[in-house]
C-alpha cells in the first residue's frame, strides 16, 4: 500500500479552496464531501471487491451462508430528542442498515466512547435505551467495548454499533438494480428526525411538537419480501434525507428517477420548520423510513404489505425510474415545472431571509 | 402554520398562468430583485412555464451573493483572532474569501458559530463575558432592523464585548444602478415583498416615474410571484408604469414604523461596495456615530483590509441580470457550488447557484416532461 497515491492536494477536483485540505463538518454530511473522502481516501487506502459495492451494508458468503454485515457511528446532540435518543440510533441505524440488504439482522455489538465528567445516570439511560430497542428490533446485543475520553474531547458519549444478520435465499437488493420501470415507494412521512434533533438543538419551536421517527425496519422488510423477493433496491434515507439516498441508487444503477412532488409526504410541521428555515424536507434526515425500488408488476401488492405494517402505514408512491437522463433525480413540482434533485453538497445551512 | 401549500395551489396557479398568456402580446423583460424569489422561481420552475414573451433577469438580491469579498475577507480576518466568538448565519459560512472560508477558519481552530438572530449572539456575549462576540450583520433591509435592534440591546444592557459587522445593503440604490446601466433591458420590476414590509413602498413611486417602470411589490410562494408577473404584464401592455402591491397579505404601504424608528436610530446611509458590482453611491448603512463603538471593523482594526474579485467570474454580469448564468464560460466547469468563484454560486439564493442545482441538465429535462405518470 506505500505507493498508493494520497496526495489530496493532488485531487482533480480540489478540496474546498484548494490548499491546507482539512476535515470540515460537511465530510461527515453524508453528501458529496462524504463521498469524494470515501472515493479519494478510504477506497484508495484498503478498497476491495466487497467494498466496492459501497452498499449500506456489506453482503458475504461465509460458511455457506449469506451476511449481511454493518457498522455505524453516532455522533447526535443532544442525546435525547423528542421521539428517542442516541440509543435508539444506534441500535435501529445499523439495524436499517442490514435490512436494506433484506437481510433478518440477528447480532449487534455496542462500543460507548465516554467524556471524562458525563453523569453516570445519563450513560445508564442510554444503556436501557439500547436494551429496550435492541428488544424492539427483535436483536441481541452480544459483545461490547468502553473508552473514556478526556473532558472537553467528545460530547458526553458516543456510540458505535456493528451488526450481522442472514440474507434469505432468493434475495439479492442493492442499489445497482434499480433499474427503469422500477416504482419508487416511500415508506412514510419525511424529515421528522431531522427536524425533531434541530428543534431541541438549537432551541426553535414550531408550534406543535416534532418527534423523531427513528424505528427498526427489519420486519417492515421481511413483509415486503414475503409479497415478493424480487425487490430492486432499498435504501433508508439517514443524513442528505431523501435526495442523497435516491441520488445514490442513481448513480449507483445508472438509471434516471423522476420524483412527482406533490407525491412525496410531508408533514405540515415538517414543511413549515423547512419553509422557516430555509431548508428543503428532501434532504432532511429520517431514521425510521425506507426508500424501495420494486419492479412496476409486484409495486401495488408490496405498498398493501408495507401500508398493513405499523412501520409503514404512511407508504406512498413518489415517483419511477427512467431510461431518460441516466444517473440523475429529476422532481416535478406541483406546479408542473421540472428541477434537477441534487445531491447535497455537504450539510444544509439555514438562510438568512 | 398556514399560508405554504395555500399559496402553492396548481389550480389556482394554471388560472394566474391562463390569465398571463392571454395578457401578453409582446416580449417583455422584468427584474425579480429579490434572491429569496429567484430560488422560488427556479425550484418550482414557474419560469418554464410563462409565455416565452415573458422573461425573467434575475436581480442582485441575493444578501450573500453581493457582500464584497473584502468584507468576507474581513470577517475571516476577525473571526481568526483568538478572543473572538464570531457569530453568523448559516449560509455565510461557505462563501469564499480570498483564501479560504468561514468553515475552514473554524475547522483552523477558530470559534465560529452558526446562530437564528443577531439576539442569540448578544445572549452569546452576554453569558460569555470573556468572549470578543461579533455578529455578521449582512442582508438588505429585512435582516437590518434585528441587527439595529441587537446593537441598541448592547448598548441599553451595557453589554461591551459585541460588536456588529455591517455591511448591510439597500434595494432603491440598487434599482437605480440597475436602470442606470448603459446595457439594461429590464423594462419593470417584482420588488422585493420581505424588503417592502419593513421599508413601505414610498421610496418606489419616484424611481417608477423616472424610468418609467411598473413595480410590483411582490411575495415569494409561487402564486404570489405569478400574482406579481401578471400585475406587471398587465401594467406594461397598458403602456402603465405604476407601484402596485400584490403582496398586502405581508407589506403595508407605510411598512414597520418600529423597525423604522430603530433603523433610524442606530444606522446611517452610507456608500456600500457590491460584490461583481461595485459601489453603488447611497446604497447602504452603517452603524451611526453613537453606535460607532459596537462597530467590528473599528474595534478589530480591519477597516483598510481590499481584496481583488476572480477576473474568471462574471456574477457581477449575472447580478445585474445582463447574461444568464450559463452564458458565463467557468458555470459548471470551473465554478460550481463545490468550488465556487463567486458568491452567487454559494448560497442557495445565488442565480448561478439555483441554475446549477436545477437547471444544468435543460435537455433532459424536455425530456423528462414526456415521461409518463407516477403511481
Amino acid at each position: 500500500m506505500a505507493e498508493t497515491a494520497l496526495d489530496p492536494v493532488a485531487w482533480t477536483c480540489p478540496a474546498p479552496l484548494g490548499d491546507e485540505p482539512v476535515v470540515v463538518l460537511g465530510h461527515g454530511g453524508g453528501g458529496r464531501l462524504s463521498a469524494e473522502l470515501i472515493g479519494r481516501l478510504f477506497v484508495p487506502a484498503y478498497g476491495n471487491d466487497v467494498l466496492a459495492g459501497l452498499g449500506d451494508s456489506a453482503a458475504l458468503t461465509l460458511g455457506g451462508a449469506r451476511l449481511a454485515f454493518s457498522t455505524d457511528s453516532y455522533v447526535v446532540r443532544p442525546l435525547f430528542f423528542p421521539g428517542g435518543s442516541i440509543g435508539d440510533l444506534a441500535v435501529n441505524g445499523t439495524v436499517n442498515d442490514l435490512a436494506m440488504s433484506g437481510a433478518r439482522p440477528a447480532y449487534l455489538s455496542c462500543a460507548f466512547i465516554l467524556e471524562e465528567g458525563t453523569p453516570l445516570p445519563v450513560v445508564a439511560d442510554v444503556a436501557r435505551a439500547v436494551g429496550a430497542a435492541a428488544e424492539a428490533a427483535g436483536v441481541s446485543v452480544v459483545t461490547g467495548d468502553t473508552k473514556v475520553v478526556d473532558a472537553g474531547h467528545g460530547d458526553g458519549v458516543y456510540l458505535t454499533t456493528s451488526g450481522v444478520g442472514l440474507i434469505p435465499d432468493g434475495v439479492d437488493i442493492r442499489p445497482q438494480r434499480a433499474a427503469p420501470g422500477d416504482v419508487v415507494i416511500v415508506s412514510g412521512p419525511v424529515g421528522l428526525h431531522g427536524i425533531a434533533v434541530l428543534s431541541v438543538r438549537e432551541g426553535l419551536e414550531f408550534g406543535v411538537e416534532v418527534t423523531s421517527d427513528t424505528a427498526p425496519l427489519g420486519g417492515l422488510v421481511a413483509a415486503m419480501l414475503a409479497v415478493t423477493p424480487d425487490v430492486h433496491a432499498l435504501r433508508d434515507p439517514t443524513r442528505g434525507g431523501v435526495a442523497a439516498a435516491l441520488n445514490e441508487i442513481a448513480a449507483a444503477s445508472g438509471t434516471g428517477v423522476v420524483l412527482a412532488e406533490e407525491s412525496v409526504p410531508v408533514p405540515e410541521a415538517v414543511a413549515a420548520a423547512c419553509g422557516f428555515l430555509g431548508l428543503d424536507p428532501l434532504y432532511v434526515a429520517n431514521e425510521g423510513r425506507l426508500l424501495a425500488f420494486v419492479p412496476r408488476p409486484h409495486a401495488e401488492a408490496v405498498l398493501a404489505a408495507m401500508r398493513r405494517h405499523p412501520h409503514g402505514s404512511g407508504a406512498a408512491v413518489i415517483g419511477e425510474c427512467v431510461a431518460a437522463h441516466p444517473g440523475v433525480v429529476v422532481a416535478r413540482t406541483r406546479l408542473g415545472g421540472t428541477r434537477v434533485v441534487d445531491l447535497p453538497l455537504g450539510e444544509q445551512l439555514p438562510r438568512i431571509c | 402554520m398556514k399560508y405554504l401549500s395555500e399559496f402553492q395551489d396548481p389550480q389556482l396557479a394554471r388560472r394566474l398562468l391562463d390569465d398571463i398568456h392571454a395578457t401578453v402580446t409582446r416580449p417583455w423583460a422584468m427584474m425579480e430583485v429579490c434572491g429569496g424569489q429567484t430560488h422560488s422561481i427556479i425550484r418550482h420552475g414557474i419560469d418554464q412555464l410563462l409565455p416565452e414573451q415573458v422573461e425573467l433577469i434575475h436581480g442582485p438580491g441575493c444578501p450573500v451573493c453581493v457582500t464584497p469579498l473584502e468584507m468576507i475577507d474581513k470577517a475571516l480576518a476577525i473571526a481568526a483572532l483568538p478572543e473572538v466568538t464570531f457569530c453568523s448565519f448559516g449560509d455565510m459560512l461557505r462563501v469564499p474569501g480570498s483564501d479560504r472560508d468561514l468553515f475552514r477558519v473554524k475547522s483552523a481552530g477558530g470559534d465560529v458559530r452558526v446562530v437564528y438572530s443577531p439576539l442569540d449572539a448578544l445572549e452569546i456575549a452576554r453569558r460569555e463575558p470573556d468572549r470578543q462576540v461579533v455578529f455578521f450583520g449582512i442582508g438588505f433591509e429585512t435582516t437590518a432592523p434585528a441587527n439595529a435592534m441587537a446593537v441598541h440591546q448592547a448598548r441599553r444592557l451595557g453589554i461591551g464585548n459585541f460588536s456588529l459587522l455591517v455591511s448591510h445593503v439597500r434595494v432603491p440604490p440598487a434599482i437605480e444602478a440597475v436602470m442606470r446601466s448603459p446595457r439594461c433591458r429590464v423594462q419593470a420590476f417584482l420588488a422585493a415583498g420581505h424588503v417592502c414590509s419593513v421599508m413601505g413602498v414610498e421610496e418606489y413611486p419616484a424611481l417608477a416615474a423616472r424610468f418609467g417602470v411598473p413595480i410590483v411589490v411582490t411575495g415569494f410562494e409561487p402564486l404570489d410571484i405569478l400574482e406579481g408577473i401578471r400585475r406587471t404584464v398587465r401594467q406594461l401592455e397598458r403602456g402603465e408604469h405604476r407601484v402596485e402591491n400584490a403582496y398586502p397579505r405581508a407589506v403595508r404601504a407605510e411598512g414597520n414604523p418600529a423597525a423604522l424608528r430603530m433603523l433610524g436610530e442606530v444606522f446611517e446611509v452610507t456608500d456600500r461596495a457590491w460584490r461583481g458590482i461595485g459601489t453603488i453611491p447611497g446604497s447602504g448603512w452603517r452603524l451611526a456615530g453613537a453606535y460607532r463603538e459596537f462597530d467590528a471593523e473599528h474595534r478589530f482594526g480591519v477597516g483598510d483590509l481590499s481584496a481583488e474579485e476572480p477576473a474568471e467570474c462574471r456574477s457581477g454580469e449575472v447580478l445585474q441580470g445582463l447574461i444568464k448564468p450559463r452564458e458565463c464560460a467557468a458555470f459548471g466547469t470551473t465554478c460550481t457550488p463545490r468550488t465556487p468563484l463567486g458568491a452567487t454560486m454559494v448560497s442557495s439564493e445565488g442565480a448561478c447557484a439555483a441554475y446549477y442545482l436545477y437547471r444544468r441538465l435543460d435537455p433532459a429535462a424536455t425530456t423528462v416532461k414526456e415521461a409518463h405518470p407516477v403511481g
